[in-house]
């Protein structure tokens, strides 16, 4: 039955596609765009049905090869992963959604490569969360990142170097990461995950443990651009083609967070990270600097990627401090958060495209009233996730930062609550100085740019945005409203039932 | 003391591999001597893994009618070398990437100095 392989569909139907989007568009360039939004589409059903399936069912594995784990290697879908899985796939199909319209004016005639890359990025991605072994999950570590680089280095002049930046620190994180499991092969002697969480109680007491998951988290927290190691971050997201910005911001650090999540509490445990070795505390404490920093920053800076690229360090910091903190509460913050931060910088992403396809640029010195016309729906949905990223209820970024200062009141760390209202204050200057550009100046101070122009036939419905721009963005930022309204449901329905044992 | 070092030798020459790769990266100023180091540096680890798989007084992993299956004693492990197999593949798959992207970098600035590649990007 196809239905129990469900696991399986996702990565390697991906695989299979992009590999084949070349051959099949060899004719007809168009052909790329459809074809990778149906297998898009399709891992987004398959993705669904794993988490309704594990909603009723529990978690379940599927085997590769029958092979019995630990010899073989086994997709896992418990809440966690499922759960990531889909909000992965999820932005990833607004994204593409979106990519066509902009395709012409940012990629001229490489639109085969490009939706190619981002099919082995979501391969990359949805092999990274299902899978159960720490082997498997470097060999799809690089397959994403190998196909995050590839879209980075398509961008503009600069692009290539801030790619080769990228591929640097991604490799000495991947390579980080390949050192730190070959340490925990050698002590424990085996790489599916629930093996080696039943085997290391036994050998806690063993340096090379430590040291595996040191490297193990310096790995991935390079990937994740954790503070201090983020500096790769600002130039790829910067330079890239506003529609890979979109994909990769979203996507890249949500899954390495997801990553460190799983290693720490499931194949580790609770109490020995936390409290024997302390190692969530210094995350903790990095994380609080980088939103502080990350904040600072992002109000530094004039164009609008930039300060966005900024800003996910610091939104990174958010899900880092909910990690570290190790509280339950900490915990569904941070989850939440991946979920949140995703559709937020998503569609914050898609605007600042929509911006450079209307005008040819994202300065924010440059953006006044006239915007509000131009572009009505794109700059409403900016406001909308701008405000989730300050934290507004009823917004579903309210909610998470509301976990996370629930979990720091727990700890009675003051500092990261401290920390987490000053960084909301920060994240209202960097924004409101754009809302106020181009919302707050009166009609009649704006010139005559700003009357609404006769001839241009469209109607003031949409201004000058099209459709397939607008649909895709309004979308995804209007979901944020669901996402907070419902933020209970998910909650209680899904991310209470992850919570690790002993947290 | 000196058996600490002997006895460890080929985890010394890792360590030495993966630093001389890292000081490759950070310090040079030349984009493909960057690239050469980050090669040793992942040549460094797959070195590491294989080390880990040797035995005293044990074989290659290949059925040898003389020793028989019954005993895995006698070979070494394999997995390792299956593992970086394919660590290797996606050493080779990176270092494509990476060159690819020099080519271009070098197309568009000129030079693959790192320090005029920021002024040449700055003044573009």
């Amino acid at each position: 039955m196809i239905i129990h392989n469900s696991p399986a569909l996702t990565p390697l139907l991906l695989l299979a596609v992009a590999i084949s989007i070349p051959v099949l568009a060899i004719k007809k360039t168009r052909a790329a765009y459809p074809v990778a939004m149906a297998a898009a589409l399709f891992s987004l059903i398959i993705s669904f049905f794993n988490l309704s399936r594990v909603w009723t069912g529990g978690p379940f594995t599927y085997n590769f090869g029958g092979w019995i784990p630990p010899i073989g290697i086994e997709y896992v879908l418990d809440p966690l992963s499922a759960f990531v899985a889909l909000t992965v796939n999820l932005v990833a199909f607004f994204v593409l959604w979106h990519s066509q319209g902009i395709m012409e004016r940012e990629l001229p005639g490489r639109a085969v490569p490009y939706y190619s890359l981002v099919l082995l990025l979501l391969c990359g991605a949805n092999g990274m969360i299902m899978t159960g072994d720490l082997f498997n999950l470097y060999v799809f570590l690089e397959i994403f990142s190998l196909a995050g680089y590839g879209l980075v280095g398509i961008g503009e002049r600069q692009a290539p170097v801030a790619a080769f930046r990228y591929l640097i620190m991604g490799t000495v994180g991947a390579s980080f990461y390949l050192l730190g499991v070959g340490f925990l092969y050698i002590v424990t002697g085996s790489l599916n995950m629930a093996d080696v969480r039943n085997i290391l109680p036994l050998v806690y007491g063993n340096p090379a443990v430590t040291v595996g998951l040191a490297m193990m988290v310096i790995g991935m927290g390079i990937k994740m651009a954790l503070f201090p190691l983020h500096s790769w971050l600002p130039d790829a997201y910067t330079y890239a083609p506003s529609t890979s910005s979109a994909l990769i911001a979203p996507l890249g650090t949500k899954v390495a967070a997801y990553v460190i999540i799983r290693i720490l509490f499931f194949v580790f445990d609770v109490n020995y990270v936390s409290r024997t070795l302390s190692i969530t505390d210094i995350i903790s404490w990095l994380a609080a600097i980088g939103i502080i920093y990350g904040s600072v920053m992002a109000i530094a800076q004039s164009e609008m990627k930039r300060m966005l690229a900024y800003s996910s360090v610091a939104q990174i910091g958010y899900i880092g401090l909910g990690i570290g903190m190790a509280n339950p509460f900490g915990f569904i913050g941070a989850v939440l958060h991946i979920l949140n931060h995703a559709f937020m910088k998503g569609a914050l992403f898609l605007v600042a495209a929509n911006l450079r396809k209307n005008s040819g640029h994202s300065d924010i010195s440059r953006l006044d009233a006239s915007y509000r016309k131009k572009l009505p729906w794109s700059m409403a949905a900016f406001t909308l996730a701008a405000l989730s990223m300050i934290g507004l209820p009823p917004t579903a970024g309210f909610f998470s930062k509301w976990y996370l200062a629930l979990a720091a009141i727990e700890k009675s760390n003051w500092i990261f609550l401290a920390v987490i209202l000053i960084s909301s204050l920060l994240n209202a200057v960097y924004f409101f100085r754009i809302l106020e550009k181009v919302y707050l100046i009166p009609a009649e101070s704006a010139g005559k740019d700003f009357l609404p122009d006769a001839k241009n036939g469209r109607g003031s419905f949409l201004g000058e945005e099209e459709y397939s721009l607008m649909a895709p963005t309004v979308v995804l930022s209007f979901s944020l409203l669901l996402l907070g309204l419902w933020n209970v449901n998910i909650v209680k329905g899904i991310i209470q039932r992850i919570i690790p044992l002993g947290m | 003391m000196i058996d600490f070092f002997l006895g460890h030798y080929i985890y010394w020459a890792v360590i030495t591999l993966l630093v001389i790769g890292l000081y490759g990266m950070i310090l040079k100023k030349n984009l493909v001597k960057k690239l050469i180091g980050m090669t040793i540096f992942q040549v460094a680890i797959i070195m590491f893994y294989v080390a880990s798989a040797t035995k005293w007084a044990a074989t290659v992993p290949v059925l040898d009618p003389v020793l028989g299956a019954a005993d895995a004693v006698k070979y070494i492990s394999p997995l390792q070398h299956c593992l970086m197999l394919t660590a290797i593949v996606v050493g080779v798959a990176t270092s494509g990437v990476a060159f690819a992207l020099v080519i271009v970098i070098y197309r568009h600035y000129g030079t693959l100095n790192e320090s005029e590649l920021m002024e040449r990007m700055k003044s573009s």
